[in-house]
């Protein structure tokens, strides 16, 4: 099924709640949605029959920051194993009060990713069973990957930059 | 029958009891150098490549090089062990390991204590090294160590009861605890070997050869699991609980386990050697079995079992600690007894 | 075929203490400084809680401040035992955003590499596997004969380990003259010592016992976490990029997909993961005996269109493809200029670990240690 098909099917279930679609050269055709009805639009992606995106390929925390926003983000590329097609999802979050309902209960892989992107994007993936760092040390400050981090001077009596 | 040369020759005064109970530690010094030497070739031949090469020819000098290198490191007692029984523990596996060598006849004129209840004594110091290996691993204050401790008691438990009741069966068989009665019986060629029921009809020992040879793979099969090697290495399996036991050991100490591991090597084989293929005795029945070829072929055919030892670590993976324990308790057992009853019956009829 | 044994351990009456272990970051089988906390109850697992970022090495947050082909060298580091598919996806996603198209004979040299290091990752994987399960003498066979083809890779490239030899639009230089006689000879000696090893380990009794019906994973779950790969596949589930989306030139090949069958236990159990990876060895045997007979002799300059100047325009990708260790995926954001906004690699290694804590429960430690070993993980990748 086309990103098109799909971005309709979904306007039809939730109509408000999809943002918008959005098709440019060079970005692979993706949907935007509201953040607070994500963990029902990834259900229905994933147990209606014809759409069967049983496979979470990749969640990443993105920072949108720029001249025009100041905005984080989360994209989801989903995947169906049986129906092999393919689907970009993404919700933007404010980056004062980045909550995102979490989907690990939808895709048991969102786990992880979630707790990277909160690692290093301080998105907070609301319900998610153990919202800890992963990557940087449990007592880590600050959000490496946004780009308005600034490296601190000392981790622990560690002098941090070389 | 004469027990033992040098009191022959010196008499039972206190410097042939020093001499008589320093030439085993000499023999065992100069076997574990050399079964050292033969793990680090069986394994590099096993696994097509040289091993060591640039110690003197072909590496010979290896072993006393890392004997060297053991000495030399430092050695570790971490603050948290108990230090009494961390100390003492290495102590104990070697004083075990050792202490079986009494026992142990070289020759028909030579055995350091030549006791009736020799195959007991055997069984009863081997286990003495499980205190050790306990002492040690609890004493360590380090939960690999205790989780290979554990392992290696209940292990090295399970299997003592296949391996005794087989030298249970050879012991009627001779009729003897006595390891120089037993390997006498066995004089006059290789037929006359336990492995081939001693003596007897030439159709009885066609009969029971079956049996001794299960026996004998019994045996084998649970002194590889006494000495904790390879397949049966669980106590000290590196890829799971690092080191087991003696993970905190380091420097002299360590070698203390390594030693008595090797010595432990020899001591199992040497049995196998006596049990079932007729310990100094010569192959050839008379031929070449002079007093003075009997150590060459009891040492012989134990180096070969340690050969074996070396070949299936290098060969086999390791088992998991359940299936150690079916294999001891539901399939060794039940066959050691019907192997035992079988012997029993050849021993009446031969 | 072996009946399913489940353990089942009567701790009702006796009053026991669980015991916390800690498993790494320095211990001989976590393949790395992976550090695993364990919950014992006597010997028996009873929670998992894996804790990474020991090797973290801040890769994503590096490539914002490189340019485009500086990130290659990076991206050789995640998962170091198979850099050349590593750089893959990069570069194939770079030459979509382009709009690059490399001639056949480098996408050939491409399959070529890509395969050779998917035999090499497999062995490491295989040996490595073994020498969880205690068998040593596998384990130098295997590297034995990675040597051969690191020595290709040495001779394209320059390195052994890190190859930086996919550009973007190209290759870093061209193969060497006997580049094809090598590759076959790596093929035969690869054929004879997988015999080898199928005797010596795959088909040993002891290594059956240990590794089947070991931390079974059922095909749903499996795709619940989004594994992949030899993961994936040793589950039943016959899903390859090679095969479903089918990138560069793999349509013309002809291999087959390996999967877990449960030939000496429960499908999806330790042993088919790892029976899947030594099969796959096969089926890449085939794949470089195809492409090095269609590779033209004829030298050609593999530069030719790597452009002087990477500007990617505005957009955003998110590029896969098939890792030894399954999908390898980078999504790359470009803002228009030299430097890449943001680049995210969706690391192999680090969803399927994620696995570890929901199929190791309730087996023994040795196990715990078997089925770590037969998901196959390089920390480098996990970390980043």
């Amino acid at each position: 099924m086309q990103a098109k098909d799909i971005y309709e099917k979904l306007q039809k279930e939730f109509g408000e709640a999809i943002i918008s679609f959005t098709q440019e050269d060079n970005v692979e055709d993706f949907v935007t949605v509201e953040p607070a009805k994500l963990r029902d639009i990834c259900l229905f992606l994933r147990d209606e029959e014809d759409l069967d995106f049983d496979y979470l390929a990749c969640l990443s925390g993105v920072d949108y920051k720029s001249k025009q926003s100041d905005d984080l983000g989360v994209v989801y590329h989903l995947y169906s194993v049986a129906l092999k097609h393919r689907f970009v999802l993404k919700v933007v979050l404010n980056r004062e009060n980045p909550k995102v309902p979490t989907v690990e209960n939808v895709w048991k892989a969102a786990n992880w990713h979630e707790r990277e992107a909160y690692d290093m994007y301080g998105v907070i993936f609301e319900d998610h069973p153990n919202l800890i760092r992963i990557l940087t040390p449990y007592d880590w400050e600050g959000y490496p990957l946004r780009k308005d981090y600034k490296e601190p001077d000392e981790y622990n009596g560690i002098k941090v930059p070389y | 029958m004469e027990q033992n040369f040098v009191y022959e020759l010196l008499g039972q005064e206190w410097y042939g009891i020093a001499i008589v109970s320093i030439l085993p530690l000499l023999f065992v010094l100069g076997y574990a150098l050399i079964a050292i030497l033969l793990e680090l070739k069986v394994a590099s031949w096993v696994q097509d490549r040289l091993g060591p090469m640039r110690t003197g020819w072909w590496g010979v000098l290896q072993p006393i090089a890392e004997v060297l290198k053991l000495l030399q490191k430092e050695d570790i007692t971490p603050d948290a062990v108990n230090k009494p029984l961390f100390n003492l523990a290495p102590f104990i596996m070697f004083v075990a390991a050792y202490a079986a060598y009494a026992v142990l006849p070289f020759s028909s004129v030579f055995v350091p204590a030549g006791i009736d209840l020799g195959l007991f004594f055997i069984f009863a110091v081997g286990a003495l090294a499980i205190i050790g290996i306990v002492m040690g691993g609890w004493a360590s204050n380090n939960k690999y160590s205790i989780l290979g401790a554990m392992r290696a008691a209940s292990q090295m438990v399970s299997y003592e009861i296949p391996a005794a009741i087989v030298l249970l069966a050879i012991a009627s068989l001779a009729g003897s605890l006595n390891m120089q009665e037993i390997i006498a019986q066995q004089g006059g060629g290789i037929h006359n070997w336990f492995i081939f029921g001693g003596e007897g009809s030439i159709l009885g020992k066609a009969l029971i050869t079956p049996v001794m040879i299960v026996m004998f793979i019994l045996y084998f099969v649970a002194a590889l699991a006494e000495t904790n090697r390879t397949p049966f290495d669980i106590p000290e399996g590196e890829s799971e609980i690092v080191a087991g036991y003696h993970t905190e050991y380091s420097g002299m100490k360590f070698a203390m386990f390594f030693f008595a591991e090797y010595s432990n090597m020899f001591i199992v084989s040497a049995l196998t050697a006596i049990l079932f293929f007729g310990g100094w005795q010569s192959p050839f029945g008379d031929f070449l079995n002079q007093t003075w070829m009997h150590p060459v072929w009891m040492v012989s055919k134990a180096m070969f079992f340690v050969f074996v030892q070396i070949w299936l670590r290098w060969t086999l993976p390791r088992f998991r600690v359940d299936q150690l324990m079916d294999i001891g308790w539901k399939t060794m057992v039940p066959i050691a007894f019907i192997g035992f009853f079988a012997i029993a019956l050849w021993a009446m009829v031969r | 075929m072996a009946e399913r044994k489940t353990i089942e351990y009567d701790f009702g009456r006796v009053d026991t203490e669980r015991m916390r272990l800690n498993v790494g970051p320095q211990h001989p089988s976590t393949h790395g400084v992976l550090r695993l906390e364990v919950e014992l109850e006597g010997e028996l697992v009873t929670d998992v809680i894996p804790h990474i970022g020991y090797l973290h090495r801040c890769m994503e947050k590096a490539s914002e401040a490189m340019t485009y082909p500086q990130v290659i060298p990076f991206i050789d580091r995640m998962d170091y035992i198979s850099s050349m598919n590593n750089e893959w996806p990069y570069v194939m996603g770079m030459e979509k955003m382009l709009d690059i198209e490399v001639s056949e004979r480098i996408e050939l040299i491409r399959i070529i590499m890509a395969e050779l290091n998917r035999i090499g990752n497999h062995q490491i994987a295989i040996a490595t596997f073994g020498l969880d399960a205690g068998a040593f003498t596998p384990f130098l066979f295997l590297f034995r004969d990675r040597e051969m083809i690191l020595d290709v890779f040495e001779a394209a490239s320059g390195g052994r380990l890190l190859y930086n030899y996919m550009w973007i639009g190209g290759l870093q230089r061209d193969v060497p003259p006997t580049f094809k006689e090598d590759c076959l000879r790596i093929v035969k000696t690869v054929r004879e010592t997988n015999d080898e090893v199928e005797r010596l380990l795959l088909g040993n009794r002891i290594f059956i016992d240990r590794t089947a019906n070991v931390g079974i994973l059922p095909a749903d779950v499996a795709i619940n976490f989004a594994a992949s790969g030899p993961v994936l596949r040793g589950s039943g589930v016959p899903f390859d990029l090679r095969r479903s989306e089918p990138y560069s030139l793999y349509d013309r090949f002809d291999f087959d997909i390996p999967v877990g069958r449960g030939e000496v236990g429960t499908v999806g159990d330790s042993f088919d993961r790892n029976i899947v990876r030594f099969r796959e060895m096969e089926e890449s045997c085939k794949i470089i005996e195809q492409a090095v007979a269609m590779l033209p002799d004829a030298s050609e300059d593999v530069r030719a269109l790597v452009p002087k100047r990477i500007k990617p325009p505005k957009g955003e990708i998110y590029c896969k493809a098939e890792n030894p260790k399954g999908e390898l995926g980078f999504y790359i954001i470009s803002d228009g200029t030299a430097n890449p906004t943001r680049v995210k690699a969706r690391g192999t290694s680090f969803v399927n670990l994620a696995l570890l804590p929901e199929i190791s429960k309730g087996y023994l430690i040795a196990d715990l240690i078997l089925i770590l070993g037969s998901i196959d993980i390089v920390l480098g990748e996990v970390d980043r």
